[in-house]
């Protein structure tokens, strides 16, 4: 008696999970952007908003201060840069859920992406080429600007 | 079901404050006088109230946002996750008690 002929085994399903590669990489960037979020953030509130006068002690003086050193200029940067993505993501999936049409779907995450990138590239500038002394068109100190630009003009 | 609507409108809320709060920072480059009269407002009343529902938003986000993940993650967590939802709602009563004092006197004056 001749040996039953084997079959090939059952081909496994090319995907066994239920959200696609993308989405799969999105929620994971979600969670690790979030949790690193939570430290930034809650540091940037406290020292903003709860230490010294709160609010009412930031103005232009306040942000020169704080970007004279390295550290806040990193910090802020990397915020920026992570909330905005993190942001971008929860928008487009909530624009997946609600938004049925095809036109209006890539209308608004194209919107989204173009707004991204802006405010990124916006941002990066501002912290980066940052001048806590800036001078009006005749060369004059404007006001406004921390009391140490005297000694440095 | 209501923290994930609470998540979602948060989400969106914060997200539209972002990118307005990175256009009034960039108004740093433009001059001191320009990014103070605007960050001015900031301190006004109203917008001290916005402000303080704003920090509200962040830390429910924040926190449940950790419950999503330790629910997604331990066994242990999704078989207490209506118990979470409360701790959530504790540490966002106990941040924002100690928060809105002083975010108030700040606003309306009191602590200068």
């Amino acid at each position: 008696m001749a040996a039953p002929e084997l079959t090939t085994p059952r081909q496994r399903p090319a995907n066994l999970r239920t959200l696609g590669r993308t989405q799969r990489w999105g929620w994971m960037y979600q969670r690790i952007s979030g949790v690193i979020l939570i430290a930034l953030i809650f540091t940037h509130l406290f020292v903003n908003l709860m230490v010294g006068d709160g609010v009412s002690q930031i103005d232009f003086a306040f942000v020169a201060g704080k970007w004279a050193d390295p550290l806040w200029q990193w910090w802020d940067f990397a915020m920026l840069v992570l909330a905005m993505t993190h942001g971008t993501n929860g928008m487009r999936i909530l624009v997946d859920d609600y938004a049925r049409r095809p036109w209006l779907r890539a209308t608004l995450q194209w919107a989204l992406l173009i707004t991204m990138v802006v405010i990124i590239v916006l941002g990066s500038l501002v912290i980066w080429t940052f001048d806590a002394c800036p001078l009006d068109s005749s060369g004059d100190l404007m006001p406004g600007v921390p009391s140490f630009c005297e000694s440095v003009v | 079901m209501w923290m994930w609507v609470v998540h979602r409108t948060t989400g969106v809320a914060i997200f539209f404050f972002l990118v307005i709060h990175v256009i009034d920072t960039s108004l740093v480059r433009v001059s001191p006088e320009a990014y103070n009269l605007i960050i001015g407002h900031y301190k006004s009343p109203i917008f001290g109230i916005v402000e303080a529902g704003l920090v509200g938003a962040i830390i429910l986000h924040a926190f449940n946002g950790l419950r999503v993940i330790a629910v997604d993650r331990w066994n242990w967590a999704l078989r207490h996750q209506r118990m979470l939802v409360w701790i959530v709602w504790g540490i966002f009563a106990v941040l924002m008690a100690g928060f809105l004092p002083r975010h108030l006197m700040n606003v309306f004056g009191g602590a200068h």
